[in-house]
C-alpha cells in the first residue's frame, strides 16, 4: 500500500483561497448584436441574501419582454433582454460595462442591492446609458449619489418610512413610545436607520435600542433575549432578504408579544415566513392584491407563467420594462437624452394602481401610491393572501410627492 | 454580571449546537479519507428541503427518521462514485470536487424548487415557551438540544466503545497498518461518510422550522462550521464539541455585550487566534499522516 499523500495546512488554505477566487469569476459570452432586435441589458442578484427576490425580476421582466414582442415590439424591432446575475457591486459594474460596451444595449434594468445600484449608475453616466433602478431603496441613490442617467421605478426609503410610519401613527405606536430597532449592517440598512430616525424624532417617538445586525446572522435567538429584556412598544426590522424571514420565524417561536413592524420588506419574505409565523405592519410598494384591472392582469399572467403570484420586485422590474418600451414607441426613439427629457417633462405612467405615476425632475424617484400591508395569521384562506393591504398611501386628495423626501431632505445635485 | 448577560451565556451554548452536527461530520469525513468535503452544507440543504417535501405526508417526527437516512443514502452514492477516487490524492483534489459539487447541488435544489425560499414552521406539538426564572427558551429549540446532544453521544460512543470505532480510529492514525493488519478500510470509510453526511441531513430537517430555507443555506452554514473544526483541532471528537460551545458562547457574549454587529466577525477572529498561535486547534490530536 503507497502513503497517504501528506497535505500541509498552508497548501489546504491556499486551495480554498483559490476556489473561492474562481466563484467570483464571470460568466461566458453572448451573442453579437443584430441590427433587427434591440436589446435591454437587465442586471439583478440571482444567488446570495437577495437572489430569491432577484429570480421574481428575472421571471417578470421576460414576462414583459413577451408581452411587448406579442403586440410588435419596440419600433418594429423585436425586444431581447440580456440577463445576468450581478453578484456584487464590482461585478454588477463589469458586467454593465460589458452589456453597454460589447452587446449595445439600448439601457439597463434592474438591481436590488442599494451597492450594486450605484456601481452601475457610474457606468450609465460615464457612458450616458440609462439605467432604470427597480430595487435599491437607499435615499443617497435619488440623493448624495444621484445622477442624469438613473432613474429610480422602486421607492426610496423614505417613502417607505413615512408610509409605515402613518399606519404607526394611526395605532398609536409612534408618540411617546419606544421602539427597538433591528438594521442590516450594509449601506441599505444603515440609510434606512437614519431615515427611521428622522421620521422617530420629527413625531415624538425614541429609540429603547438600535442594533446593527450582520447580514450572515441566521440566528437571532440572542437578539430576541435583548429584545425580551428591553420591554420595548415596538419592535422595528429594518433587516432585509432572507434575515427578515429568519427574523419572522424566530420571533413567533419565542412567543415575543411586542407589535412588530418594518421599513423595508418583500413579500417573498414572508411567503417564505409562512402564514403561522408572518406578523407585523410592514410597507410596500406594490403587492398582488391591489384591486386595479391592470394590476389584476398582471397577477393573472404571470401567475398562469410561473404557476405563483408575483412579489413586489416583479412588479418593479416588470414595470421599467413596460415603461422603456412605451416611451421608446410614443418617442419614436431609443436614444437616453431624448427619454431623459421626455421623463422629465413628467411623462405619466400605469403603474397598476389608482393613479398614475410619474418621475420627479429632482431626483428621478418616480412618485406613485405605497401601501402597508398587516399579517392576518393562521387564518388566512392559502398561502399567498397571508395579508390585507391598507388604502393607498397617499390618499386621493394628497400630493403623490408628501411621502418622498421633501426639499429640504433631498442633498440631490443633478449634473 | 447581569442575568441578561448570563442568559445571553446560556443561550450561546445552545446556539453552537447548531454548528455541531454539521461541525462532527466535517472532521470525521476529513480525518478519516482526507477529504476537505465542501458540499457538506449541501447535504444540510437537501435535508431542509427534503423535510418540506415529506413533512406534510409522514410529519416533522417522521421526516426526523426518514431524511437523515435518505440523505445518508445519497451520501453513500457520492462516497462510493467519488470521494474514494480521492482518499490517496492531494487533498487540494478533493477540496475542488467538493466545492464543485456544492454548486451543482446548489444549482440543482434552485432547478427543482426555485430561487424563493420555502416555508415551514414548527409544529404546533412542538409550539411554545420554557420560562426557567428570568430566562426564556423555546420548547422547539429544548428539543433540538436534546435530540442534537443525544447524537453527539451515541456517536461518542460508537467511535470509543465499539469495535466499529476502534477500527475507525485506527484508520485516522494509519490506514497502512490497518491494511496490514487485514482489515479493509473501505467499508468503513462509507460507513463513517454516511453517519457523517446523515448528520447534516438531520440538521436540516432540525433547522428547518426555524431558518430560511433557500437554495444556498449550505453555503451559509458552511463556512461557520468550517471555523468550528479549525478551532476545535482536526481529529479531535470532543475538541470539535467544546468548540462549538466556545464559537456559540463568543457570540452570545458579544451580542450581550451590546455589538451585535460583530457577532459573526468574531468567530473569525477566534479562528485566527487559534491558527497563530495553536496551529493544530485547541485540542487537535497529532494525525501522522497530517504532519
Amino acid at each position: 500500500m503507497s502513503e497517504f499523500i501528506r497535505p500541509s495546512r498552508r497548501s489546504l488554505i491556499k486551495a480554498a483561497g483559490a476556489t473561492a477566487l474562481a466563484g467570483t469569476i464571470g460568466m461566458p459570452a453572448i451573442s453579437r448584436a443584430q441590427s433587427d432586435v434591440l436589446r435591454f441589458g437587465h442586471l439583478t442578484p440571482r444567488t446570495g441574501f437577495l437572489g430569491p427576490l432577484g429570480e421574481f425580476a428575472v421571471m417578470a421582466a421576460d414576462l414583459a419582454v413577451e408581452e411587448i414582442n406579442a403586440a410588435g415590439g419596440v419600433m418594429g424591432r423585436k425586444l431581447e433582454i440580456l440577463k445576468e446575475d450581478s453578484v456584487n457591486p464590482q461585478t454588477a459594474s463589469t458586467k454593465a460595462e460589458r452589456m453597454i460596451e460589447r452587446d449595445k444595449v439600448a439601457c439597463i434594468i434592474g438591481e436590488i442591492s442599494s451597492a450594486s445600484c450605484l456601481t452601475i449608475a457610474q457606468v450609465a453616466a460615464r457612458t450616458k446609458t440609462l439605467y432604470v433602478n427597480t430595487g435599491g431603496n437607499s435615499d443617497a441613490l435619488r440623493g448624495a449619489n444621484c445622477n442624469k442617467f438613473m432613474f429610480h421605478v422602486e421607492s426610496q426609503n423614505s417613502m417607505y418610512v413615512k408610509t409605515c410610519g402613518r399606519s404607526l401613527m394611526q395605532q398609536g405606536l409612534v408618540k411617546g413610545k419606544k421602539w427597538f430597532s433591528l438594521t442590516a449592517d450594509y449601506a441599505f440598512g444603515h440609510d434606512l436607520l437614519k431615515v427611521a430616525k428622522r421620521f422617530m424624532e420629527a413625531n415624538g417617538g425614541q429609540f429603547a435600542a438600535d442594533k446593527l445586525v450582520p447580514t450572515d446572522l441566521t440566528d437571532f435567538s440572542a437578539l430576541l433575549i435583548e429584545i425580551r429584556n428591553a420591554k420595548p412598544d415596538l419592535v422595528i426590522s429594518n433587516l432585509a432578504g432572507n434575515q427578515i424571514t429568519n427574523f419572522l420565524k424566530q420571533y413567533s417561536e419565542f412567543g415575543l408579544t411586542f407589535p412588530v413592524a418594518g421599513f423595508g420588506f418583500d413579500t417573498a419574505l414572508a411567503w417564505a415566513a409562512g402564514k403561522d409565523n408572518f406578523g407585523g405592519t410592514w410597507p410596500v410598494v406594490w403587492h398582488h392584491l391591489i384591486d386595479t384591472p391592470n394590476s389584476k392582469k398582471f397577477v393573472q399572467a404571470f401567475t398562469a407563467k410561473y404557476k405563483k403570484p408575483p412579489e413586489n420586485q416583479a412588479w418593479g422590474d416588470y414595470l421599467a420594462v413596460k415603461i422603456f418600451a412605451q416611451t421608446m414607441n410614443e418617442i419614436k426613439s431609443t436614444d437616453s437624452m431624448k427619454i431623459i427629457e421626455h421623463w422629465e417633462k413628467g411623462a405619466k405612467f400605469d403603474v397598476m394602481k389608482t393613479r398614475e405615476g410619474y418621475f420627479r425632475k429632482s431626483d428621478h424617484q418616480m412618485m406613485h401610491e405605497m401601501y402597508t400591508v398587516q399579517a392576518v395569521g393562521a387564518s388566512a384562506k392559502n398561502q399567498w393572501d397571508i395579508f390585507t393591504s391598507s388604502p393607498a398611501v397617499p390618499a386621493a386628495n394628497e400630493s403623490l410627492e408628501i411621502i418622498a423626501t421633501t426639499a429640504e431632505e433631498n442633498e440631490c445635485k443633478m449634473a | 454580571m447581569s442575568t441578561l448577560f448570563l442568559q445571553q451565556i446560556a443561550n450561546g451554548l445552545l446556539d453552537g449546537v447548531y454548528y455541531l452536527l454539521i461541525a462532527l461530520g466535517l472532521s470525521l469525513i476529513f480525518s478519516l479519507g482526507g477529504i476537505v468535503n465542501l458540499a457538506h452544507g449541501a447535504f444540510y440543504a437537501i435535508g431542509a428541503y427534503l423535510t418540506v417535501l415529506l413533512g406534510p405526508h409522514i410529519g416533522f417526527g417522521g421526516a426526523m427518521f426518514v431524511v437523515p437516512g435518505l440523505v445518508a443514502i445519497l451520501g453513500v452514492l457520492v462516497e462510493r462514485l467519488l470521494f474514494q477516487r480521492f482518499y490517496r490524492s492531494d487533498p487540494i483534489l478533493s477540496l475542488l470536487l467538493t466545492f464543485g459539487l456544492a454548486m451543482v447541488a446548489e444549482q440543482v435544489l434552485r432547478m427543482i424548487f426555485g430561487a424563493p425560499p420555502l416555508s415551514y414552521s414548527i409544529p404546533s406539538w412542538l409550539r411554545g415557551q420554557i420560562f426557567l426564572g428570568d430566562f426564556i427558551y423555546s420548547r422547539y429549540r429544548g428539543t433540538l438540544i436534546l435530540i442534537a446532544a443525544s447524537c453527539v453521544l451515541a456517536l461518542w460512543f460508537l467511535l470509543n466503545r465499539t469495535a466499529f470505532g476502534r477500527v475507525v480510529r485506527a484508520g485516522v492514525q494509519n490506514p497502512d497498518m490497518v491494511g496490514a493488519l487485514g482489515i479493509a478500510l473501505p467499508p468503513y470509510m462509507m460507513a463513517v461518510a454516511a453517519i457523517g453526511i446523515g448528520l447534516a441531513g438531520l440538521a436540516g430537517v432540525l433547522l428547518a422550522p426555524i431558518y430560511s430555507i433557500h437554495p444556498a443555506m449550505g453555503q451559509e452554514i458552511i463556512t461557520p462550521a468550517f471555523v468550528v473544526v479549525v478551532i476545535g483541532g482536526l481529529g479531535s471528537f470532543w475538541g470539535v464539541v467544546a468548540a462549538a460551545l466556545l464559537v456559540g458562547v463568543v457570540k452570545g457574549a458579544t451580542i450581550g455585550l451590546g455589538y451585535p454587529q460583530f457577532a459573526t466577525a468574531v468567530i473569525y477572529l477566534m479562528m485566527l487566534l487559534v491558527l497563530l498561535f495553536r496551529p493544530r486547534g485547541l485540542f487537535g490530536e497529532r494525525i501522522q499522516r497530517f504532519e
